[in-house]
Formats: C-alpha cells, structure tokens, sequence
C-alpha cells in the first residue's frame, strides 16, 4: 500500500491518506486496511472513518501516543492487501419502484427519455460500491450509477422522506436509512430497515461492500415488509470474486 | 426516584463523553461540549468517569428532586439555588427530596454540568447513554428535554466518604478573549503561507452560529493555494474547517462524521473547553504547537484531576476549626 500518507489530525486523530481520487481501487485498498487494523487489534484506537480515499483514525493518547501508532501503522502500509479482500460482498435489497412507493421515477424516466421500465432495468442490473457511509447513521455514498439516469436534485427538497425510500440526487443513488429531509428523486421504497437502533448490529452494510437492487411488485413488498417487523427477514448476501 | 424537569431552558441533554465506534456508520459522537467540566462534575461524587449528567447552554433548567442524591454543578455560572438559596459550585451538594435547583442566565461560560451520585437512569444505546439529538436516539427519548420530563436514578446512593472536603476552587469561565493552542494539519498544505500567517497571527470573533455542532468565527480570510474543496474525509472533535469563504468553522461534539472542506489545524482537547464555553463576540487567537506537545498537556490534565481526586478524598481539615463546621452544618439544618 504504498503512496499512503499518515497526517497529524489533532492530539487524538491521524488521517492516512492515499492519492486522492474517487476510485474502485483505491477504496478497496482502504477497506483493506481497515480490516488488516481491525485484526491488528490495536489498543488504544477507539474508532475509524474510512472515506472515499482515506482513513482517519480516532485514538486515546493515553494508551497510545503519535509517534507510536504511526511507526505501527507504517509497518502495516508495508504490508500488500490479502487476497481475501479481492472478494466482493453483495447485499441484494429489494425495492418497489414506481407507483406510490417511489413519485419521482416518471420524473427520473422523462429526464432521461427512457420509459420507466428501463429506467428500472438500469438502476437494477448494477453492483454498486460503497464508498463510505456519513450524513446520516447508515446513509451510503454510492458509486457507478449508469448516466443515463443521472437526475438533478429537486429544486425544493422534501421536508420528510421516509425511511426504506430509495432515490436518485445528481450522479449519486442510495437509500434513505431514516425519516429525513432531502432533495433526492425518489424512484421507489424496500421494506428492508438499512438502519435499526434496536438490531444488535444496527446498520446492514458497510464502506466496501456492494449493493445491488432487485426489483419486487407491492404483493411481495408486503410480504418482506411483514417478515421484518417479525425480525424475521434475511436480507441476501452473495459472494464473488471481485 | 429522580429529577423532574420544570423548566428545560434553552437547550439541556443528558451526555456522556460520547458514542464511540460507529462513525464508520455514519453516527455521529455527540458527548459533551466541555470534557473537563463534565469529568470534574462526575469526580466531585465519586462517579465513574463515563457516568452521564446534564448538559445545559446559555439558560439552565429548573428542577424538582423527586428523592435523595448527591450533586456537583461545574461549567458556567448559571446562578444556581437551592429553594431560592444560592447554591455552591465545584461542591458535592446534598440535595432532599423535593428541593428545586435552579438554573438562571450563563453569567460567566456558556455550558453548564450536574453530575448526579445515583446516576440518570437512562438506556445505554451501542455503548453510550448521550444523546443524538440528529439521530434522536441514546439519553433520554433521543431529545433535549422538556417541562415535565421525569428521570429516574439508577441506584441509590446518598452516603460519600469525606463529604465537606469535596470542594475545588471554581475554575474561571468569564475570559472575552482566549488562545486556543491547535496542532496544524491535516490539510495545512492547501493553504498559502500568508493563509496560515493570517490564521495563526489575526483575533477571530465568536459569532452567534455557535451551537453543538459547530463555531463559526468571523475575521481575516484565511487564503487556500486552489480552493478548500477536497473529497470528503473524517472530521474529528476540534477539526478547523475552511471554506472557501475563508473564515474558520471549528466543529463540537454534534460534527458530521465527515467534511468536504480542508481542515488547517485541530484546536489541542484540553483547549476545547475554552473554546465552548465562550459566547457571541468573543475572541478567539490560535497558536501552533505540535502534537507531542498537545499529547503532553493531556496527559498532564489527566494528572491534574487526579490530584483534585486525592485532594477530595481527605479529612476536612475545616473540620477542626468548629466554627467553620458549623457554619457548613447550619444549612443542612436550614
């Protein structure tokens, strides 16, 4: 990993940072790195914000102060990525486009002059990378939407949107993981919770793994949505090679 | 039993040093604004020192006691009493089953800290009990409190070991103008030089977008080598953002996990506390040092409140002087 550089962020952060680009590869090396720190078992960092193209590392100075952890850190840069984190993880969501469940897909179809159904087609048969999660408790930055369907931000964002709502903001898609304010055309709903305080591990996904929608009709909405108020759903996870 | 609140003032919460471990979520940490008020809070009544109190800004809450427990009130002077009696700061105080403490105005700081000896009985939410007030989840109902709002305790405890020596000398809160040490980077590089001269050698306002969140500050434009613009990364307690409208923006307890904007320095943890407790029209000037440096003085802090620990848990040497005894006894009896 190396073109890495660790920065001073305070008397409690460091920030490694890689070339600063939003790219697949780069992001996976973070990704990478998480997991290879995460098994490290550091004492002393309390938490990590890994984003598109770098890492930020909260630590406590009473266990561990700058100049150790970076010497630490340096010697696992050095370190090439495991082949095991070539593999991607797939979490399929399933959304209800169209309809009630999502106002803004005409909106979104006649912007792109495509009928709704490819609009769907499209937004569906891609895996998409998350980047790394912020704003709001499980809110994903995604990457790859096709741009044919890059829509602009309504003028005047919606005050509430509800949680489950999948959308469409510029060159971003993602789904709502809490009621919100927002700006984003909303193309359709999954029952499926991305985000819930009471879940032991509260949100679903994490920076590095994928996202792929898999369109359903109300009929099968329902049905979903009713096995996970029954805390009896299971989301569907494929593994692939990357 | 516990407290009820009877009038909330203007923004009070229950927080800890808050919700590590899931920014890579995107939650945020929340917590406390001022660190060292709110550890020499939990001190002063013995309690641990992750143990949750009230948080109260700029106007302080009324509140019943609905049975007995032990309190310390540090941060701001907000003019406390008791049953319309002064009440002392940086002091244990034993409060009765139905006293009303009473907040008014910040006539000096800006935040103040009630730490409770038999602890808020509030849930612990993924390791913290603070509230997130944007996630509206953790200390009590996820939200500021309301008129009405009743917490319980968790246990009792109503005794604590050398009771009158649990004083300290009330730490100074009314400075209009403070340094603030910060430690450059991460981003200092995308400033010019005569950007970062500006920034360490220019008095910074307070203005009154100051909340939880974040500190705007008003002064000379801080000038970057290609705009502050840079692909979003983590934001940490004290990061100094720069837009590109060149003034700083110092981001609280309540930040965003992460940023968009070039961050010229992070203001050193154990000056936050001079920086939250000011108000509107305040000025602010930065000095850099470095990160060793700043790691030091934490660790010196940590050295400081353990001898205000020691300090406490000692004989009373008023004790032997009867007069100053009684005088302390008399209002137990009031």
């Amino acid at each position: 990993m190396e073109n890495a550089r660790i920065l001073v962020a305070g008397d409690s952060s460091l920030l490694i940072e890689f070339k600063q680009e939003i790219n697949p590869e780069i992001n996976r090396k973070i990704a990478a790195l998480v997991q290879l720190i995460r098994e490290q078992h550091i004492e002393g960092i309390v938490d990590m914000i890994p984003t598109y193209c770098s890492l930020l590392i909260n630590y406590d100075p009473r266990v561990i102060l700058y100049d150790a952890l970076a010497e630490r850190l340096k010697g696992l840069l050095k370190i090439e990525v495991a082949a095991g984190s070539d593999r991607k993880k797939i979490y399929e969501i399933p959304v209800c486009y169209g309809g009630a469940y999502g106002p803004d897909l005409s909106v979104i179809a006649e912007h792109a002059g495509l009928s709704e159904e490819e609009v769907i087609r499209i937004h569906s048969s891609q895996d998409y990378l998350i980047y790394m999660l912020g704003f709001l408790p499980g809110f994903t930055y995604l990457g790859g939407l096709d741009e044919r369907i890059h829509t602009p931000r309504l003028k005047n964002p919606r005050v509430r949107i509800e949680a489950g709502s999948v959308g469409i903001g510029g060159s971003q898609t993602g789904i709502y993981p809490m009621d919100s304010p927002g700006g984003w055309n909303l193309m359709g709903m999954t029952p499926v919770k991305t985000y819930d305080p009471n879940r032991e591990v509260p949100i679903l996904v994490e920076a590095g793994d994928y996202i792929r929608f898999v369109p359903i009709d109300e009929a099968e909405y329902k049905r979903i949505l009713e096995l996970v108020e029954q805390n009896a759903y299971q989301v569907t996870v494929r593994e692939e090679e990357a | 039993m516990g407290i009820r609140v009877i009038k909330p003032g203007m923004l009070t919460t229950v927080q800890d040093l808050g919700r590590t471990g899931y920014q890579s979520q995107g939650f945020n940490v929340a917590g406390v604004m001022d660190v060292r008020s709110f550890k020499i809070a939990n001190l002063l009544v013995d309690n641990p020192e992750n143990e949750p109190v009230l948080e109260f800004t700029l106007i302080g809450p009324t509140l019943e006691f609905t049975s007995d427990t032990i309190v310390a009130i540090t941060g701001g002077n907000f003019n406390p009493t008791i049953n319309g009696k002064p009440a002392p700061m940086y002091t244990a105080i034993y409060m009765h089953k139905g006293d009303i403490l009473k907040f008014g105005s910040a006539v000096s700081g800006a935040r103040g800290y009630l730490s409770f000896s038999s602890y808020l009985k509030v849930p612990t939410v993924m390791g913290s009990r603070c509230t997130n007030m944007k996630s509206r989840l953790g200390g009590f109902k996820g939200r500021k409190l309301e008129a009405g709002d009743l917490i319980l305790f968790r246990i009792k405890r109503r005794y604590l070991p050398y009771f009158l020596s649990r004083t300290l000398p009330v730490e100074e809160m009314d400075q209009e103008s403070v340094t603030l040490r910060v430690v450059m980077g991460p981003q200092d590089s995308a400033f010019t030089k005569e950007g970062i001269e500006t920034f360490l050698n220019s008095t910074y306002t307070v203005t009154n977008e100051f909340d939880r969140m974040g500190c705007r500050l008003d002064g000379p434009f801080i000038s970057s080598k290609n705009g502050s613009d840079i692909i979003s990364d983590g934001i940490c307690f004290g990061s100094i953002q720069v837009p590109a409208h060149g003034k700083p923006i110092i981001l609280l307890a309540d930040r965003q996990t992460t940023g968009g904007y070039a961050k010229i320095a992070t203001v050193a943890s154990v000056d936050i506390p001079k920086l939250v407790q000011r108000k509107t029209d305040h000025k602010i000037h930065f000095q850099a040092i470095t990160v060793q440096e700043a790691q030091k003085l934490m660790l010196a802090e940590i050295e400081e409140m353990d001898a205000m620990r020691d300090r406490i848990h000692q004989p009373c040497r008023e004790v032997l002087e009867c007069r100053l005894t009684a005088k302390r006894i008399r209002t137990l009896f009031e």
